[in-house]
């Protein structure tokens, strides 16, 4: 009964968002306010039903009621409640419903924080999201639906896969989800802002906050998701340019590119129609992203459930919303050149650079990703695009980007003078590349990669120091707290997400450069040296977890003779599946982490073990968070509710007449 | 409407050209002229005892699986388990076919490596990564030039080829074998074969 009432939900879902999508559109085309008016209900309900079928499918899931198909699939009565819940999204049409939910989310949010713009300009927003949203319900219901009955029912369900049994796949796709979705709300302000002609700095400012907390989804999801590869698919890999992990990492670098683009436009009134097309390409990479894993089109290492039918589908999706959007584009764009004139060294410049350079990454990256694709249906054969593709393209483009990074905030708006800056940064330019080749030379490691890696992470860490030195010296005899009280929040995120990325390759260089691995095996009583550290094996005992049979090793990790941690690596058997997973062990450290992994036991009763030093590995992690947390400073900035309270009365009053 | 802002609409509308095309072929399947016909032969030493050596003949009348495999070859580590597991329940031979062990990885330069260095560094390797994962196989020959893969076609590692009792390859899968997959195709296939011999 209940999975038929969330069913019943969704078609009226449905309903709703097809409300939405036609009534405020035609309402702001023909200024009928009344129509407009539909628009805030319509979305408001909508999120409430399709919410309403969310609960119905975890509920069915929580009850291992295996009648209903997905749970049949996906869920087993042993599993622990978390992986459970877990298993709502764990799967093709699940996740789909977490895809609407989060979108209704996401307008539901637009229609309580965005009381300050214009109606006319809200409802377009609402009607556009309402257009992705019928597409999305549309498609769950017709190819996808997650409560299809199995009659008679199983007795007992074939479990989760066992890869998603974890705490990093719990949060991991809502994450990313809301990230993806997200770029809609941008989307939807672009396109509203394409309709009605107005593209003003007033736009921008109201678009970005939305966009900055749909990247700051959109990283953080990517960070787990990259984290949960290190530690559980048990060979210490952290990112493997997968179509599926390249599919998140595309909307994120066009994303940044567009948070970017906003401030040019909101603070210079320049680039609007380069904006325009940035919010629109970053959310048809969020859409073609979701084509990509869920049709089947290209093989993946975590290919899970796809299906060519639901390629169609989604594929006629695109069309309809990324062709009617740059149809619209190009008749509009036009309009929208001119804005503020800039000379060749400014702060716009460098902006422009990097905005052109992320988005030929993101290219590239598209490229990769398709090009067995492409290869294919022009009847070339078939091959797969690796690693070395995507490294030896991705690090020569983004090189300038990081160097130019720390050089706008040193630039002013308009013009500035090529000495003046020169004559500022080149002090830390010299002193970054003597720290990474001295660095490197240090480390015994000196490779074209890693003396560039420590050079352009010893830049950015030296230039933002002196950003925040001279920031802070500027009100010279004011008291230190009222100096820092009187930066904006706006300042304060940039600072911390361009020193996040500094952090972020000082990860990326060491793990790349200077991780050892040793694999051995060995037997209770053995002791290992690696590393600098005594690893002794104490034994293995099987236990028995809730779903699945462990083998469970204890190895006693020490240092100079005294003991840092105790790690117990798994061999796990998933019981419904009989599914061998290896369960890593790690002692996670700010400077390295140590990670050992089980593997066979070998015919003499051996264990065959795997020790990996992963140096500095915490600090991709920490750099992804400051990148984040600078992004979740930015989008709370001030400014965002200042103008928000100070235009309200105004709308307040417009809504009066 | 100036011609430039259609730019976008164009490059988009050529790739949806290729996704639409795309999802009409299946990127696991593979067009392969070698399909019911006689597997190339071959004689290549084997990984356990190198100065042995191994051929079609020695699996005539069985039906059988031929894994490409390599150590450096991640999706491999993907299918590795499902091999296992079907090796265990003994429902059909496995053999590997251990591809371009150590020229076939990208992080080694091979080029001006002897070919006895080569062999000896790729049966270290490729043994190393059975003890740490598992051998599912009934036993791997090496492929270490990767001429013999030519001959079979090979795209990319993983690939599995389904040769019944004749010597004739029925399928071939490229990308690495799914739990899923293998019971719904594989399986029957194979299932089929074995009645049929």
């Amino acid at each position: 009964m209940i999975p038929e009432l969330g069913h019943f939900a969704l078609v009226l879902a449905l309903v709703l968002a097809l409300i939405q999508a036609v009534l405020p559109l035609v309402g702001a085309s023909r200024n009928n306010q009344s129509m407009m008016a539909v628009a805030r209900p319509a979305a408001q309900g909508q999120f409430v039903f399709v919410t309403f079928a969310f609960a119905c499918l975890t509920w069915a899931f929580i009850n291992s009621d295996f009648s209903v198909q997905l749970v049949a699939v996906n869920s087993n009565s042993d599993t622990p409640l978390m992986y459970k819940i877990t298993g709502v999204w764990g799967n093709h049409e699940g996740s789909l419903l977490l895809w609407a939910m989060s979108l209704s989310l996401w307008t539901v949010a637009v229609t309580v924080f965005s009381r300050h713009v214009p109606q006319v300009f809200l409802a377009r927003v609402l009607g556009v999201l309402g257009c992705i949203s019928v597409g999305f319900i549309a498609f769950m219901l017709v190819t996808s639906n997650p409560f299809d009955r199995l009659l008679p029912g199983a007795a007992e369900g074939r479990d989760l896969n066992p890869l998603l049994q974890d705490p990093g796949m719990i949060i991991h796709p809502p994450l990313l989800y809301m990230g993806y979705v997200g770029f809609s709300v941008a989307f939807a302000f672009a396109i509203s802002a394409l309709l009605s002609g107005r593209m003003d700095a007033a736009w921008a400012r109201w678009s970005r906050p939305w966009t900055i907390a749909a990247w700051v989804f959109l990283t953080a999801g990517i960070m787990v998701g990259s984290a949960w590869a290190y530690y559980e698919l048990g060979w210490g890999g952290w990112w493997f340019w997968d179509p599926v992990e390249n599919a998140s990492f595309m909307p994120w670098l066009l994303g940044t590119a567009l948070i970017h683009s906003l401030a040019v436009t909101e603070k210079r009134g320049a680039f609007r129609s380069w904006t325009v097309l940035l919010a629109i390409g970053a959310f048809s990479l969020s859409l073609l992203g979701t084509f990509l894993v869920r049709s089947g089109v290209i093989t993946s290492v975590h290919a899970f459930a796809t299906d060519p039918a639901r390629g169609m589908f989604i594929l006629a999706l695109l069309v309809l919303v990324i062709g009617v959007s740059l149809l619209l584009y190009a008749w509009r764009a036009p309009r929208l050149t001119g804005g503020g004139s800039f000379g060749l060294v400014s702060r716009e410049t460098t902006l422009l650079g990097n905005n052109v350079l992320l988005a030929v990454v993101s290219a590239s990256v598209l490229l990769g990703t398709l090009y067995p694709l492409f290869l294919d249906a022009l009847n070339l054969g078939k091959i797969s695009v690796g690693p070395p593709y995507f490294q030896a393209v991705f690090v020569p483009l983004m090189t300038p980007v990081v160097v130019l990074m720390m050089f706008g905030p040193y630039l002013r708006w308009k013009s500035d003078k090529v000495g003046t800056v020169v004559r500022r940064l080149a002090p830390a330019g010299i002193a970054s590349i003597a720290i990474g080749f001295g660095t490197a030379f240090a480390l015994d490691h000196l490779t074209w990669r890693t003396v560039l890696g420590l050079c352009l992470a010893a830049w950015v860490v030296l230039a933002s120091l002196q950003l925040l030195g001279g920031r802070l010296r500027e009100r010279a005899g004011a008291s230190m707290s009222s100096r820092l009280s009187a930066i904006p929040a706006a300042w304060w995120g940039m600072w911390t997400a361009h020193f996040g990325v500094g952090i972020f390759i000082i990860g990326v260089t060491l793990v790349g450069s200077i991780d050892a691995n040793l694999d051995l095996r060995m037997k209770a009583g053995d002791q290992a040296e690696f590393a600098g550290y005594s690893f002794s094996f104490k034994g293995v005992e099987r236990i028995a977890g809730p779903n699945y049979d462990a083998s469970r090793a204890t190895i006693d990790l020490s240092r100079d003779g005294k003991p840092v941690a105790v790690l117990e690596p798994e061999k796990r058997v998933y019981r419904a599946m009989g599914m061998p997973m290896t369960e890593a062990a790690l002692d996670i450290g700010p400077f390295r982490d140590v990670y050992v992994s089980l593997g066979e036991q070998l015919p003499e009763g051996d264990w065959v073990v795997s020790l990996h030093r992963k140096p500095f590995i915490s600090w991709i992690w920490a750099g992804c968070i400051l990148m984040a947390l600078g992004g979740i400073l930015a989008a709370a900035d001030r400014r965002y509710r200042r103008l928000a309270e100070r235009s309200a009365p105004a709308g307040a009053a417009q809504h009066a007449v | 409407m100036k011609a430039k802002f259609l730019v976008p609409l164009f490059l988009f509308l050529l790739l949806i050209g290729f996704l639409g095309f795309g999802l009409t072929l299946n990127p696991r399947e593979v067009p392969s002229p070698l399909i019911d016909k006689p597997a190339p032969d071959f004689s290549l030493a084997r990984l356990d005892q190198p100065e042995q050596r191994f051929g079609l003949e020695q699996m005539r009348g069985q039906v059988w699986l031929l894994n490409v495999w390599a150590s450096w070859c991640v999706a491999c580590r993907q299918e590795h388990p499902v091999l296992v597991k079907l090796a265990r329940s003994g429902v059909v031979p496995i053999v590997g076919l251990n591809y371009k062990e150590v020229r076939g990885d990208g992080e080694i330069d091979a080029r001006g490596m002897a070919l006895e260095t080569e062999t000896a560094q790729a049966i270290e390797r490729a043994r190393d990564w059975l003890t740490r994962h598992g051998n599912p196989y009934q036993l791997s020959v090496m492929d270490i030039d990767g001429r013999v893969g030519i001959d079979f076609g090979v795209y990319g590692v993983p690939e599995t080829f389904l040769i019944d009792q004749q010597g004739r390859i029925r399928y071939k899968q490229i990308g690495p074998v799914t739990a899923e997959n293998l019971e719904q195709v594989l399986m029957p296939k194979i299932k089929e074969l074995q009645r049929a011999g």
